[in-house]
């Protein structure tokens, strides 16, 4: 095996028994209610009760980081999906068509990019109201364009490819061509890409959240663990500390693991019998 | 063999005037500032049955010429008669039923295949496209369609990257050969190929041709390979047909200089056996861009005259099945 599958594989696994189970297990790994308020109990440092130590309304700490890693999970499988759907099928539409087809797609492309991400994002919250689902929404609205472009980039190529020709010779319509010859072929690329845009979603729910314009109050959010923490960061760090290298283990790890599903995918490095 | 099966049945083909320019475009706007002539008026026929070779240099525009009569290519003028119909104005859905009737095999083997399709699919694609067979009855004609080219029918499920660069070309025969065409383009279909294959594979078409009465537009740069499987011969320079005759003719008495260094730059086998007088054409093909005036060929031609710097020779019958375009003639 190349080492960049090892090294996938290592970080998928990593990702997995340290990100993915946790998640979805939460309910049966928590040891205590993650909204429980026990002021008795507030700001204790880790110890043997409190693993990770409690928050300024006592609840466990460890606890809500296990809970908070299903919204991580779920914005950013979703944002990604939505996303990802969205703009591969643009990038489709706009590489094969092309002509007034490409234009009008890829200038509104142009026109979300000039948007700086965070702030439409926290505008299109405003409009919509906090919650999961709006979360997901404002995140994707910015998230397919990179897809598109992405997409488009890829299909150019392809599309001039011989078994592109011999298909259209064989007089394949354009949704043949583009489901089965060319979607296939483009796909290695937009699965690097969803690693790192899961990494960013996450990233962005925890900035949303932090911004108060996230989850909404009380449900345990990395984001908003962070602000929560800010107002006892002298008393009690953890409190922070703890949702904060959370956010940056599991950002980090998507993003490596995006870069070395880049290595194992790459088609220079890709066997394809050739030479 | 070759020469049996040229019987001067109707003509399949005829293209008239064919031409493709590829607009230089510039600037935000997108201005064509330019053309890149890369067939640039040409005409020819080709009889049922027959192999009709077409050489040239790269870049001299015979790839673009096959692809135009395909119309995967949009032409810019010209006609592509097609038993009678002109396809040039088609558009795709008019053009559907003509797809069954030519089909294409290309040159690199390597990019001819989906990667991402099991062989089985690949070759039956055309009848699902058409309606012709799907489910079982599709599996039953492709397994003859593998049968045919010498490719096991049991890897059917197998993908393109278990296959060699011969076989795989046998499998792109198989695709085209699927819809029952009249007519296949073959863009220089054994060029990418080791020379033990290439023997092979030529000679498979030429057994098909036998077979099923195909007619073939063999487009190639090696004039061995043209000689081997051509009835008659067109000889392509900068988007222009030189020099178009039969086989025998060309080789015997080509008309065209440039024909005649072409001729003259085929390896011979026995090298103690006198050769003509090697011409060896100076400088590289002039850019399709800016194509030279008068003759395209006056700027290495080894004949040239002050005429044939402003004066475009016609593409005219020298002698009876004979055309070339040269003023010496």
């Amino acid at each position: 095996m190349r080492r960049a599958e090892t090294r996938a594989i290592v970080l998928a696994a990593l990702l997995g028994a340290g990100f993915l189970l946790p998640a979805l297990l939460a309910p049966w790994l928590a040891p205590y209610d993650p909204l429980a308020v026990e002021l008795a109990a507030a700001l204790e440092p880790p110890g043997a009760a409190h693993w990770l130590g409690s928050d300024e309304q006592g609840a466990d700490i460890l606890s809500r980081l296990l809970y908070g890693a299903r919204v991580s999970l779920l914005v950013g499988v979703a944002t990604v999906a939505l996303s990802a759907t969205l703009g591969v099928a643009v990038g489709l539409a706009a590489g094969y068509l092309g002509g007034w087809w490409d234009q009008a797609l890829m200038r509104l492309v142009d026109v979300l990019l000039a948007f700086p991400g965070l702030l439409l994002a926290i505008a299109l919250v405003a409009v919509l109201g906090p919650g999961l689902a709006n979360v997901v929404i404002a995140l994707s609205a910015l998230g397919w364009t990179g897809f598109a472009r992405l997409v488009r980039g890829q299909v150019l190529w392809i599309k001039e490819l011989d078994y592109v020709l011999a298909a259209q010779a064989t007089g394949a319509g354009d949704l043949r061509v583009m489901a089965g010859h060319v979607l296939p072929n483009v796909l290695s690329p937009v699965i690097v890409q969803a690693s790192f845009a899961v990494a960013g979603a996450i990233l962005a729910e925890a900035s949303l959240s932090f911004l108060g314009l996230g989850v909404p109050v009380g449900v345990p959010s990395w984001g908003a663990m962070l602000a929560e923490g800010k107002h006892v960061l002298l008393e009690a760090p953890h409190v922070s500390m703890a949702p904060g290298l959370a956010i940056m283990a599991v950002v980090l790890g998507f993003n490596l693991f995006g870069d070395a599903l880049n290595d194992v995918l790459d088609p220079r490095r890709r066997q394809d019998g050739r030479g | 063999m070759v020469e049996t099966a040229q019987k001067t049945k109707g003509r399949l083909l005829e293209v008239e005037g064919l031409k493709k320019h590829f607009p230089i475009k510039q600037g935000v706007l997108g201005r064509a500032v330019g053309n890149v002539y890369a067939v640039d008026g040409i005409s020819f026929y080709i009889n049922d049955g027959e192999t009709l070779g077409m050489v040239g240099e790269s870049g001299c525009g015979k790839s673009t010429a096959g692809k135009t009569i395909l119309k995967l290519i949009e032409p810019t003028a010209g006609k592509i008669m097609m038993e009678g119909s002109d396809l040039a104005p088609m558009n795709k859905a008019a053009m559907r039923p003509f797809r069954r009737e030519m089909q294409m095999i290309f040159q690199d083997p390597y990019s001819s295949l989906n990667p991402r399709m099991s062989i089985g699919n690949i070759v039956g694609e055309p009848l699902v496209i058409h309606g012709i067979a799907k489910g079982k009855e599709k599996v039953e004609r492709t397994t003859k369609l593998l049968e045919k080219v010498g490719i096991l029918p049991e890897k059917m499920d197998s993908f393109p990257h278990e296959f060699s660069g011969g076989q795989r070309q046998r499998i792109s025969i198989a695709r085209a050969l699927a819809l029952n065409p009249k007519l296949i383009i073959c863009d220089e279909p054994v060029s990418a190929l080791d020379v033990s294959i290439q023997a092979q594979v030529l000679n498979l078409m030429m057994d098909l041709q036998q077979d099923l009465g195909l007619t073939y537009l063999f487009i190639a740069h090696d004039l061995a390979v043209v000689e081997h499987i051509s009835h008659r011969v067109a000889v392509m320079y900068l988007g222009k047909i030189v020099e178009l005759t039969d086989k025998k003719t060309l080789f015997k008495n080509p008309l065209h200089p440039y024909t005649e260094a072409l001729l003259s730059a085929v390896p011979i086998p026995n090298p103690s056996l006198k050769r003509g007088k090697r011409i060896i054409l100076k400088g590289d093909v002039p850019s399709p861009i800016n194509p030279p005036s008068g003759c395209h060929f006056h700027t290495r031609c080894p004949y040239v005259m002050d005429r044939c710097k402003t004066e475009v020779p016609p593409f005219k019958e020298v002698e009876p099945g004979h055309w070339a375009s040269c003023h010496l003639r």
